[in-house]
């Protein structure tokens, strides 16, 4: 149907977008590749010559990074458990008969709106804070010690606040997945008499599995990359440095640009190894 | 057919959905509450919910003592620079892909999405070098380039998701009944593509106003928006939490608003079409 005009056309049409990405990526990347291999110190000297993979070896072996991993796993593999166990059970909730079913969705959607400056200053200050946080005033009401949340347990306080911001997300998405499940078939158990446990184990667990799959994999690559939530809160203190919060205080608070950057390629290797999968199943859908 | 529900089991449904709604919305309400407080009350012990003394002094101290109207411009700007820049170089894109596939399309498609999943800290350096070169750190063009192209991959995914589903036969048609590739564009294919660029619109405004990765690390005073704007709230001095709220009920309410409105986009933009 298309004739050799209209492919050409097309060619053309296309080529901005393609340029501009294909820039966007490339460029950046080599920077990033040429700096790592490099003692590059903008503040100190600049640039100090090559130095193999010396940079890489000394971003793996100094000591903030294993925390730094540590935390990176713990507030993606937190949020993740939070989000994907209560997106499910909210979602099948809100795929319930009830009234006010559109206002409640608003009111689950809402968080994910809100900027991620704004959602880890409420929470640092008017949730969090040890002394006027509204925690603090209820863990006083029942007579407890109110707890330093950002600097005694910051990991599980980043974690909730990310799953805050997140469980939207996760919630949506399943919600969709549970509409399109076939009612039918549910009854069919039901009437069979299989217990509702079951039902959601051998039915509606097994036909949400692609949509699980697809909120762990594209959360998981938002998450690796959180930076605001912790730039607010704790600053990277108190056990609570990403692996990108370590690469961002190595670039810009240390310029240590070498070092930086062989953290930086590591990071984009690590996004890369998820990325893979998501590819796989979005490419899927798109034969079909 | 439809499984008969008891009233009673609907009941707890909705006692249920709207328990967990309002626990998940609350942060939500009680930042714009606490907005409307004396900052004595913001931090009373216990907590007052609504009955207090309603005021409108520390949406007027913020306005009055930050500069919000040019944060406030500045994250307009950007975003909605960012998603129109968008947009021009996408619709062509989507539209040829969507209209003209090669056997290149899917392998064009899935390329652009993989240099969405490129870790902003991994080029950090080098966009802040290019930016310092080129004159552009702390401007809004420069954080209008680097938020285009960081969703255009979106865009153009959501795009084309959208262009697909225009039936081809409609053009053939058109085409038949004698009319000219103007009136095609202008008649035909517009009308039906307005609703999806105008979601795409919408999403990418969003994900662009709230961006807080670049925002924060390439600007300072001159082109900051509303999203380095709080985060100077980081580290106050003395009582602020009414202060902070009337700040933060500014940045997050029109995206609120335009986020309800996007909702039903929000899942096949953000899957990629994965999950309809």
């Amino acid at each position: 149907m298309a004739t050799q005009h209209s492919r050409s056309a097309a060619r053309f049409m296309m080529a901005p977008a393609v340029i501009l990405l294909l820039g966007w990526m490339l460029v950046p990347l080599i920077m990033t590749l040429y700096f790592s291999f490099k003692r590059y110190l903008p503040l100190r000297g600049g640039d100090l010559g090559w130095t193999g993979f010396d940079n890489y070896v000394r971003f793996v072996t100094s000591s903030a990074f294993w925390p730094s991993v540590q935390a990176t796993l713990i507030i993606v593999g937190g949020t993740l458990l939070i989000t994907v166990i209560f997106g499910v059970l909210l979602g099948i909730l809100l795929n319930q008969p009830m009234w006010g079913q559109g206002v409640v969705r608003i009111l689950v959607i809402a968080p994910f709106f809100v900027m991620p400056t704004v959602s880890a200053l409420v929470w640092k200050n008017m949730f969090m804070d040890p002394v006027n946080g509204l925690f603090a005033h209820l863990w006083k009401a029942v007579g407890a010690q109110p707890i330093e949340w950002l600097s005694d347990i910051s990991l599980f306080s980043i974690v909730l606040i990310v799953s805050w911001q997140w469980l939207p997300f996760a919630t949506l998405i399943l919600l969709t997945a549970i509409q399109s499940l076939d009612s039918e078939q549910l009854e069919a158990a039901e009437m069979d008499g299989a217990p509702v446990l079951k039902r959601f184990a051998y039915i509606t667990l097994p036909h949400l599995s692609r949509a699980i799959t697809i909120v762990i994999l594209i959360e998981t690559i938002f998450l690796l990359s959180i930076f605001a939530e912790i730039f607010v809160t704790t600053g990277g203190a108190f056990g609570s440095r990403t692996l990108t919060y370590l690469i961002f205080q190595r670039v810009l608070e240390s310029q240590n640009v070498g070092l930086g950057s062989a953290g930086g390629v590591y990071a984009i290797i690590l996004a890369n190894i998820v990325a893979i999968f998501l590819m796989r199943i979005v490419g899927k859908n798109l034969d079909a | 057919m439809a499984r008969t529900v008891t009233t009673n089991r609907k009941i707890i449904n909705t006692a249920a959905a709207w328990a967990v709604g309002l626990l998940i919305f609350f942060p939500i309400l009680w930042t714009i509450l606490t907005s409307f407080k004396t900052e004595a009350v913001a931090v009373a012990d216990p907590p007052v919910f609504l009955a207090f003394d309603w005021t409108l002094d520390n949406y007027r101290t913020v306005l009055e003592r930050s500069n919000y109207a040019r944060f406030l411009m500045n994250s307009i700007i950007i975003a909605g620079g960012a998603t129109l820049l968008g947009l021009l170089i996408a619709i062509p894109a989507a539209w040829s892909m969507a209209f003209v596939p090669s056997r290149k399309t899917k392998d064009i498609l899935l390329w652009m999405l993989s240099t969405k999943m490129l870790p902003a800290v991994g080029v950090l350096y080098p966009i802040y070098l290019i930016f310092i070169r080129l004159g552009l750190l702390d401007t809004r063009t420069g954080l209008i380039i680097v938020l285009m192209l960081m969703n255009l991959p979106i865009i153009v995914w959501m795009l084309y998701t959208y262009f697909k589903e225009i039936p081809g036969e409609i053009l053939e048609a058109a085409r038949m009944d004698g009319a000219s590739l103007k009136d095609e564009i202008l008649y035909v294919l517009t009308p039906m593509a307005i609703p999806g660029i105008a979601s795409t619109m919408l999403l990418n405004f969003i994900l662009a106003w709230n961006e807080a990765f670049w925002t924060l690390n390439l600007t300072a005073a001159k082109a900051a928006p509303l999203t380095a704007f709080i985060a100077s709230y980081s580290s106050p001095e003395g009582l602020f939490f009414a202060k902070l709220s009337a700040a933060s009920t500014m940045a997050i309410a029109p995206i609120l608003i335009l986020g309800w409105f996007s909702q039903k986009q929000l899942v096949s933009g953000l899957t990629f079409g994965a999950v309809k």
